[in-house]
């Protein structure tokens, strides 16, 4: 861990402010994520977990501070300047193309990069999703919840992320399925991907993690490794139910 | 033989609305706006391909071709310049704006070629009538009905299999979710106003072609009408804008063949109320698709 933290991070966040018109949702949050970690940013709902999610991911433009991706600042480029930069964001409520079928879902993760590495990553995704594999043609609109999000995870993987941000991948789940999330979530991670989660589940993902930062009300409260968290009074009381 | 001559104009006119339709479907679906200047494009295509006849001796196939790129130039110059700062305005704003754009349009032809009807000329479109049996149909009517089919079949093609075609149904579903997928949405609403434009060029050398007499007010009526169907079929299907275009030209061609010459108009609208109370989102608008 120590030895990871030394290097430069390769997300770094800094001080932003986000507004929704008059709303100050984000009130000068910091983080950064170094390469080959896990890092989970918990808190309760309208703490300000998505509204930073997607100003990193340049959906949204931070009013004040910076978004650095491997050192380079990617404030003012918009989303679709943001992907090919090896950033991927895996939004809440999944958000797949309802009306495209499973493998057009698919390819359109991958709309950024050249079509001669396309056919490769699918066969990738179909390895690690089997379940897609069956469902390859049909409607994603038609999907379970489940198979749903398991598409947006492969589909925001097309892109070939450097750091991938899931926005509570377990949301509306059934607890088997929310297993089945997060051991893939651990897969991923051990094959080497960097990942940024957000989720409501505070016990399963600060289980996963390496760090965690706690969010309020657009302020980040606590931040620690992850099972120093979990050991916490006031992370359990608030967040655990314990 | 009235009954089957009523019909084929019938389909040449509804596939002049249903082309018209077409560009207005698109821009809804992928903007989410009503560009209701897009009936004034129809006439400056119409005027481009007149001034290339009658004054620069251009070709009928190069005047038609110079309409589309004047009309694209111009549609994707009103997105950039009108449309595109309000992108994130209300969208009351935007169709007042739209409402403006089209009197822009309007007065500007009135200023360059004035108020007098100009004659649409004698091209190969219109130069011919066929006999088929005892019916005598005009080349116009087959091309124009021949001119929809293909462009269906072209624009079904585009949005299935190529790759701007595809952003374009991922801009339509959620713009955001595009976005992140690299998809530059900017670049594809541009898109779909040039081809929507394109359309309307066509659409207007088609519809001059049918009923030759042009005035800057060209494009106010078809484009109401197109819109009608576009509505009619599904706004933001395209094939619902083929099926719309379509059947309001039959049925207007009809109500007036059938019920009452100076009513045609007031029927189409009954038509088109009737079908929206029973099936509020059109004929073929926003049904869930199934398991293929
Ligand atoms: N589109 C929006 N317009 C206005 N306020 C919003 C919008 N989205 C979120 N907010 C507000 O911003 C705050 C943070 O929301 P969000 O980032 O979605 O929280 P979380 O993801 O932690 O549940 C909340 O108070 C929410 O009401
Ligand atoms: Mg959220």
């Amino acid at each position: 861990m120590t030895e990871i933290m030394q290097a430069a991070p390769l997300l770094k966040v800094n001080d932003i402010h986000v507004y929704y018109g008059a709303i100050h949702a984000i009130k000068g949050i910091s983080l950064e994520v170094y390469e080959n970690e896990i890092v989970t940013l918990i808190g309760a709902n309208g703490a300000g977990k998505s509204t930073t999610l997607n100003t990193i991911a340049g959906l949204l433009k931070p009013r004040q501070g910076t978004v650095e991706l491997n050192g380079e600042v990617l404030n003012g480029l918009g989303a679709s300047k943001i992907v090919p930069k090896g950033l991927s964001l895996c939004p809440e409520g999944r958000r797949i193309f309802q009306q495209m079928t499973v493998r057009e879902n698919l390819e359109m993760g991958a709309f950024t990069r050249p079509l001669n590495e396309i056919s490769a990553s699918l066969e990738e995704m179909f390895e690690r999703f089997p379940r897609l594999k069956e469902r390859e043609k049909q409607i994603a609109g038609t999907l379970s919840g489940g198979e749903q999000q398991m598409l947006a995870m492969a589909r925001a993987l097309m892109s070939r992320p450097k750091l991938l941000m899931l926005d509570e991948p377990s949301m509306g789940l059934a607890p088997i399925l929310v297993e089945q999330i997060f051991s893939i979530i651990s897969e991923l991670h051990a094959s080497g991907v960097t990942i940024l989660l957000i989720e409501q589940n505070a016990q399963m993902a600060l289980h996963v993690a390496n760090r965690a930062y706690v969010m309020e009300t657009g302020l980040i409260t606590m931040q620690g490794p992850a099972e120093e968290l979990l050991q916490n009074d006031a992370v359990q009381k608030a967040y655990l139910g314990s | 033989m009235i009954f089957l001559d009523n019909l084929i104009n019938g389909l040449s006119l509804g596939s002049i609305y249903a082309i018209i339709a077409l560009g207005y479907t698109m821009v809804y679906g992928i903007a989410k706006m009503l560009n209701f200047a897009h009936g004034d494009v129809i006439m400056v295509g119409a005027y481009i391909a007149f001034c290339a006849l009658q004054y620069w001796g251009f070709p009928p196939v190069l005047a038609i071709v110079a309409a589309m790129a004047v009309c694209t130039a111009l549609g994707v110059t009103i997105e950039g310049l009108a449309y595109r700062p309000l992108r994130q305005a209300a969208s009351l704003a935007v169709l007042i704006t739209a409402i403006g754009m089209s009197y822009l349009l309007q007065n500007t032809a009135l200023m360059i070629w004035g108020a007098n009807p100009k004659s649409f000329p004698r091209t190969f479109i219109n130069g011919t009538t066929l006999r088929i049996g005892q019916l005598s149909v005009s080349s116009a009517t087959i091309i124009t009905i021949l001119a929809n089919i293909v462009i269906m079949i072209a624009l079904t093609l585009f949005t299935a299999k190529t790759k701007m075609g595809k952003a374009m149904r991922c801009v339509s579903e959620d713009r955001g979710a595009a976005e992140l997928m690299g998809i530059n949405v900017n670049r594809t609403i541009s898109v779909t106003f040039a081809i929507g434009s394109a359309l309307a060029a066509i659409a207007g050398v088609l519809l001059c072609s049918s009923y030759p007499i042009l005035q800057p007010t060209t494009g106010s009526m078809p484009g109401i009408k197109a819109f009608t169907a576009a509505v009619f079929g599904g706004i933001g299907s395209i094939p619902g804008a083929m099926l719309g275009g379509v059947l309001l030209g039959v049925i207007e061609i009809f109500g007036k063949a059938y019920i009452s010459t100076e009513l045609g108009d007031a029927i189409v609208f009954a038509v088109l109320i009737v079908v929206l109370l029973v099936k509020p989102s059109g004929l073929l608008g926003k049904q869930i698709r199934e398991k293929v």
